[in-house]
C-alpha cells in the first residue's frame, strides 16, 4: 500500500538484472535518445553524400559508418545503464585516468587533420578525441569529490575538483579547443551550484567568466575573430553562418523537400556542426522543433528524476552529465540561429562522428544509470514525519 | 559556525557510569548529524535543480522561437554588404521641346566576382582577358586568388559580352542589373546634357547621378520618385540643335578656328532653342579631363555659357539704344568721329577713317569706335552701369546648367570715364555669348528684360522694361542696316531679314596685360526677322582666320557672319518661319499660263 500511495520503490530480493533494469530505467529518456539517433541517421542520408563525393567514397559511406558506430554507441549505452552507480563510478574513474593521460599525450602523438588544432588520435579506421571521453569521466570524478566533501570529516573535495577542472580546461585551451574547455568548466559550475555553492561566490564567478572572456578576446586571434563575426550586424553570406541562416530561411515551416536542400553543398561541416541547418532546410521548422523538444525532454526529465535522488554523488554526477549534454545541444543550435558566436560543437547523438558518438553513448548510459529509480528511504521519511 | 561537540559530555559520563562504551553514542550522533545534513543539502539541491531545469527549458524555448522567426522570414539573396538608404535606380528621361528623347535609360549589367566561390580562377582570368582586351590577366588572377571576397570587374557590359562571360561557366562571376544612362543622339547637345556616373552601387542596382549640365542641375528632380517617370522637357529643339552644330562645325573648320559657340534664343520667352559649343564630347562616354590641355580648350568646356570674352563692337548697339532712350541722340544725330580720340595716354582709333562726323545710324553701321565712345561720354559712367545691370551683364545668368551658376561677366575694377568709353564698344567688359544673347533679346523684343532658360515655356516673359518700344524699333532698324549696307553684309539671308552687329575683339594675352596682334574673338549677334524679331542668334568663333583672300582676314564680317547666315538659312525653316519674299524680287517671274 505504502508503495502505491507514496510512489516508493520496493527492493526485491534476487531480482535478475534485465527485468530490474527495465523496471527502473527512465524509458522516456531512452526513447528520446533512440529517436534522436534515428533522426541523426536520416539527416546523415541528406547531409553526408557531398562529403563522401568529395572524399571519393560511395554516397552513403558516412551513413554506414554512422550506423556502425551508432550501434556500438547504443550497445555501450545500454550496458553502462545496467551498471550500478558504484560500479559506474569505479569504471568512470579508471576511464578518466586513461583519458587524462591520453589528453596529455595529444600534443606529442596526435594529429590535427589540417584543421589547425591538435585534438585527435588517428587510429587508421577512426579518429579518437580524448576530450570527448574525458568529459563523462571528469563529471563522475568531480561529483565523487564534491559528494565526499559533504561527509563529516571528508576531504576538501570541492577545491580539488575545481583545480582538476581548471587543469583540464587549460590543457584543452592549449590545443586549442575553447569549446570543450567551456563545457568542462560549465559542467563543474553546474555541479557546484547544485552541491550548494554560496550565492556570493556564484556572482563572483559570473564576473570572472566575463573577465576571462574579455582576456581571451584580447589574447587569442582565433577566439576574437569568431566573436567579431558574431557581433557584426552584417552577415557575410559566404561564411558558414551566412549559409546556415539562409538555409533555415529557405526551409520555412515545412522545408524544401527531402534531398532538395542546397546548403549541404556549400557547408564543409554540414554533417557535423551545422546538421541542424540541413534539417531546417530539407524538413523545415517541424523537424527542428521536434529535435529541440526531444533534447528538452531528456534534460528536464533527468533533472526531475535527480531532484528525488538522495545520494549526493548520484545527484551531482547526473546533474553534470545532463548539463553538459543539454548545453552542447543548445550551443550547437544557438550558433546556427546566431544567438551565440560561432563555436565548433557537435549536436550530441545527431551529428556524424565516430568516437564522439561512442563517448556520447557512454555518457548517456551513465546518465540513465544514475536516473534509474531506486529506493530513497521514503518510508523512513514518512515515519519521521518529514513528508512534504 | 558554532561547532557542536562530538561527545556530548553528560550522556557519555552517564554511559561510563553504566559501564557502556561511549563510542556507540558517538557513532550514533555522527550518523544522525550526517542524515540531517544530507536532508538539508537535498532540499537545497532540489530547489536548485528546479531552477536549472527551468533555465534549460527557457533556453530551448528561446532557440525554438528564434528558429521559428528565422523560418518565417523571407529568404534573401546573399548581399555583399549592407546598404544604407534604398538605391533610387529609376532616373527620368529628358526630352526636347517636341518630346524627342535626349536622354533615357538602358538596361545593362555590371560584372562582379566573388573569388571564394570560384572553381577555376586561372581559367576565369584567361577567358575574361580574352573577352575584355583591356583587362589584365595577371592582375585578375592576383585578385581572384588573393584575399578579396568581392570585386567589380566591369561596370557596364553589353548583352553579347554578358553571354560570353556566362559561357565561361564560372559560378564566382556574377552579374548585377544596372540602368545605364543613354544619350541616343550621341554628341548632340552634349554640353547641355552634361553626363552621368554611377553613384552608390549595390549588387542589384546602382544610382545614376549627374555630373554636369542639366543632368546635375536637375539631379533631384530626375531621381525624385514622386515625379514618377515623367520626362523633363527642355526648350531645346533637337533638329535645330543638330543643324546648328553641323553648320557651326563646318564653319569652324573653314575659318580655321580653335573653337566656336552658338546660342539661339527665343527673344520673348527666353527659351534657349539650341546651344552649341565646339569642340564637344559624347556624354555617353564623358572624357576625363586631360591635365595637359587648359580648361578653356577642353571639350568639356562650354564656351557659350562658361566662356567670358570681350565681345567687341556687338556692344555698340546697347550704347546707341541707351542714347536714343535717354533722348541724347536720334538715329540722325551727327556724332563727331574725328580720330584718333585721345584720353590720357590712351588713344581710340577706328578700323578705317570714317571722316570727321557720322550720324548715329552710320556710327553703328560702319562700327565706329570713336563715335560710340563720344556717345558714351554723353551718357556717363553711372547711367551706363545702370543700363548694363538692367540688361543682365552684372550677374550670372540663371540658365539651368550647373556650369552657368558661377559665370559672372568680368567688369572693370574701377568704372572710370575711360572704362565707360571702352565698354561702349565692347572692350574692358567680358561676358559670355549667352549674356550677349539675353541682351540682344531685350533690344529685339521691344525692350523687355528676358532671362534665358532651358525649360520649355508657353508664354512670353513679361520682364521689366529696359527701354522703350520706339528705341527698340530704332535699334532693330540700325541692326538691319548693318546687314544690308554695313559690316555684316554676308549675313543677309534672303527672305529672313537678318539684322545684327559684328564684333571683333583682340584676344588678351595669357599674361593678362595687353592683347595679341593676330588672335581675335569674332562674334556676330543677330536677330531675325528684323522687323518683328522672333529669335536671337549669337555666333562666336575663337581665333578664326579666313584665308581665301590675298591676306588673312580675321574680322567678324568675314568669319562669324557667313557662318551665322548659313545657320539661319538652315534653321529658319525648321523653326517654322515663313520666308518673307519681297514682291520686287518676284518681278522676274512671268506668269505664262494666264
Amino acid at each position: 500500500m505504502t508503495e502505491m500511495v507514496y510512489g516508493t520503490q520496493p527492493v526485491r530480493e534476487g531480482e535478475p538484472i534485465f527485468p530490474k533494469w527495465w523496471r527502473t530505467v527512465d524509458k522516456w529518456s531512452m526513447t528520446c535518445i533512440l529517436i534522436l539517433f534515428a533522426i541523426g541517421l536520416l539527416l546523415g542520408l541528406a547531409a553526408s553524400p557531398p562529403l563522401a563525393a568529395k572524399n571519393g567514397f560511395e554516397p552513403f559511406h558516412y551513413v554506414m559508418r554512422q550506423a556502425v558506430f551508432g550501434g556500438a554507441a547504443l550497445t555501450a549505452m545500454l550496458i553502462t545503464s545496467m551498471l550500478s552507480p558504484l560500479l559506474v563510478r569505479r569504471l568512470a574513474v579508471l576511464g578518466f585516468l586513461v583519458a587524462f593521460v591520453a589528453l596529455l599525450g595529444v600534443p606529442f602523438f596526435g594529429t590535427d587533420f589540417g584543421k589547425g588544432a591538435m585534438r585527435w588520435y588517428s587510429l587508421g579506421f577512426a579518429s579518437v578525441q580524448p576530450s570527448e571521453f574525458l568529459k563523462p569521466g571528469f563529471v563522475v570524478v568531480a561529483a565523487w569529490l564534491m559528494a565526499a566533501s559533504q561527509e563529516i570529516n571528508g576531504p576538501p573535495g570541492r577545491m580539488w575538483s575545481f583545480m582538476l577542472a581548471v587543469t583540464i580546461a587549460v590543457i584543452l585551451v592549449m590545443q586549442p579547443d575553447f569549446g570543450q574547455a567551456c563545457l568542462i568548466l560549465f559542467g563543474w559550475g553546474v555541479m557546484y551550484f547544485v552541491a550548494g555553492a554560496p550565492m556570493t561566490l556564484l556572482v563572483g564567478m559570473a564576473g570572472a567568466s566575463i573577465f576571462g572572456g574579455m582576456l581571451a578576446y584580447d589574447k587569442s586571434e582565433h577566439f576574437a575573430r569568431r566573436i567579431d563575426g558574431f557581433l557584426s550586424p552584417d552577415l557575410d553570406p559566404t561564411t558558414q553562418l551566412g549559409y546556415a541562416t539562409n538555409a533555415i530561411r529557405e526551409g520555412g515551416f515545412l522545408g524544401v523537400g527531402v534531398g532538395e536542400g542546397q546548403v549541404k553543398w556549400s557547408l564543409p561541416d554540414a554533417h557535423t556542426d551545422f546538421i541542424i541547418a540541413v534539417a531546417a532546410e530539407e524538413y523545415g521548422l517541424v523537424l527542428v522543433l521536434c529535435i529541440i523538444l526531444l533534447y528538452a525532454l531528456i534534460v528536464v526529465r533527468s533533472f526531475a528524476r535527480l531532484m528525488r535522488e538522495r545520494d549526493p554523488f548520484i545527484r551531482l554526477a547526473g546533474t553534470g552529465l545532463t548539463a553538459i549534454f543539454g548545453v552542447q545541444a543548445m550551443i550547437n543550435m544557438g550558433v546556427a540561429v546566431r544567438l551565440l558566436p560561432a563555436k565548433g560543437m557537435t549536436l550530441p547523438f545527431v551529428s556524424y562522428g565516430g568516437s564522439s558518438l561512442i563517448a556520447g553513448g557512454i555518457a548517456l548510459g551513465m546518465l540513465l544509470a544514475f536516473t534509474r529509480t531506486r529506493p530513497q528511504g521514503e518510508i523512513r521519511d514518512i515515519l519521521r514525519g518529514h513528508l512534504r | 559556525m558554532i561547532r557542536t561537540p562530538l561527545r556530548p559530555l553528560a550522556r557519555i559520563l552517564r554511559a561510563r557510569d553504566r559501564g557502556e562504551s561511549p563510542d556507540a553514542i558517538e557513532h550514533e550522533n555522527i550518523r544522525r548529524r550526517q542524515e540531517d545534513m544530507r536532508d538539508r543539502t537535498r532540499e537545497r539541491a532540489e530547489g536548485r535543480l528546479l531552477v536549472l531545469a527551468a533555465m534549460f527549458l527557457c533556453a530551448f524555448v528561446v532557440i525554438g522561437g528564434r528558429m521559428g522567426m528565422l523560418a518565417a522570414s523571407v529568404p534573401e539573396e546573399p548581399r555583399a554588404s549592407s546598404q544604407g538608404a534604398e538605391i533610387r535606380a529609376q532616373r527620368a528621361d529628358i526630352v526636347d521641346r517636341r518630346g524627342r528623347i535626349l536622354a533615357t535609360n538602358l538596361e545593362t549589367f555590371a560584372l562582379y566576382a566573388q573569388p571564394p566561390q570560384m572553381i577555376d580562377p586561372g581559367n576565369a582570368a584567361r577567358e575574361l582577358a580574352r573577352i575584355f582586351p583591356d583587362l589584365d590577366e595577371e592582375r585578375l588572377l592576383g585578385d581572384f586568388t588573393g584575399k578579396r571576397k568581392f570585386l567589380w570587374i566591369k561596370k557596364k557590359i553589353s548583352p553579347e559580352q554578358k553571354q560570353a562571360v556566362h559561357d565561361i561557366g564560372e559560378p564566382g562571376l556574377l552579374f548585377g542589373a544596372r540602368e545605364m544612362r543613354l544619350y541616343p543622339n550621341g554628341k548632340l547637345a552634349s554640353h547641355v546634357m552634361g553626363g552621368t556616373r554611377f553613384g552608390r552601387e549595390g549588387v542589384r542596382a546602382a544610382e545614376v547621378v549627374g555630373v554636369a549640365g542639366v543632368e546635375k542641375y536637375f539631379d533631384e528632380v530626375l531621381l525624385d520618385p514622386a515625379n514618377g517617370s515623367r520626362a523633363l522637357t527642355l526648350s531645346l529643339d533637337l533638329t535645330v540643335q543638330a543643324a546648328t552644330e553641323r553648320v557651326l562645325a563646318g564653319g569652324m573648320k573653314l575659318m580655321n578656328a580653335r573653337g566656336a559657340a552658338a546660342v539661339l534664343m527665343d527673344v520673348r520667352t527666353g527659351e534657349v532653342i539650341s546651344l552649341a559649343s565646339l569642340p564637344d564630347f559624347d556624354p555617353n562616354d564623358r572624357p576625363r579631363l586631360p591635365p595637359s590641355t587648359g580648361a578653356a580648350d577642353s571639350p568639356l568646356f562650354n564656351r557659350a555659357v562658361q566662356g567670358v570674352y570681350e565681345l567687341g563692337s556687338t556692344f555698340k548697339i546697347f550704347t546707341a539704344a541707351q542714347a536714343m532712350d535717354l533722348g541724347i541722340a536720334t538715329p540722325d544725330t551727327m556724332i563727331n568721329t574725328a580720330g584718333p580720340l585721345r584720353w590720357g595716354k590712351y588713344s581710340i582709333r577706328d578700323f578705317r577713317n570714317y571722316g570727321s562726323e557720322l550720324t548715329l545710324d552710320k556710327v553703328i553701321v560702319k562700327s565706329s569706335n570713336i563715335g560710340t565712345a563720344r556717345v558714351a561720354q554723353e551718357i556717363g559712367a553711372e547711367r551706363q552701369q545702370d543700363f548694363f545691370r538692367d540688361l543682365g551683364f552684372f550677374d550670372p545668368t540663371s540658365l539651368e546648367l550647373v556650369e552657368a551658376a558661377g559665370i559672372k561677366p568680368l567688369l572693370p575694377s574701377k568704372w572710370s570715364e575711360l572704362s565707360t568709353m571702352t565698354v561702349s564698344y565692347g572692350h574692358g567688359l567680358s561676358a559670355s555669348p549667352l549674356h550677349l544673347a539675353a541682351g540682344y533679346a531685350t533690344v529685339a523684343n521691344g525692350g523687355r528684360r528676358v532671362v534665358p532658360t532651358l525649360l520649355k515655356r508657353d508664354a512670353p516673359q513679361d520682364g521689366p522694361r529696359v527701354m522703350s518700344e520706339a528705341t527698340s524699333a530704332n535699334a532693330r532698324r540700325m541692326l538691319r542696316r548693318v546687314v544690308t549696307e554695313g559690316t555684316a553684309s554676308f549675313g543677309d539671308v534672303p527672305g529672313y531679314a537678318v539684322g545684327g552687329k559684328t564684333g571683333t575683339a583682340d584676344k588678351p594675352l595669357e599674361t593678362g596685360r595687353g592683347y595679341h596682334e593676330d588672335k581675335v574673338i569674332a562674334t556676330f549677334a543677330s536677330i531675325f526677322p528684323a522687323h518683328d524679331p522672333r529669335y536671337v542668334l549669337v555666333v562666336t568663333l575663337d581665333e578664326p582666320v579666313e584665308t581665301s583672300g590675298p591676306e588673312p582676314r580675321r574680322t567678324a564680317g568675314w568669319t562669324a557672319v557667313p557662318v551665322a547666315a548659313e545657320i539661319i538659312g538652315r534653321i529658319a525653316p525648321l523653326l517654322g518661319l515663313r520666308p518673307d519674299v519681297e514682291p520686287g524680287q518676284l518681278a522676274d517671274i512671268t506668269l505664262t499660263s494666264n
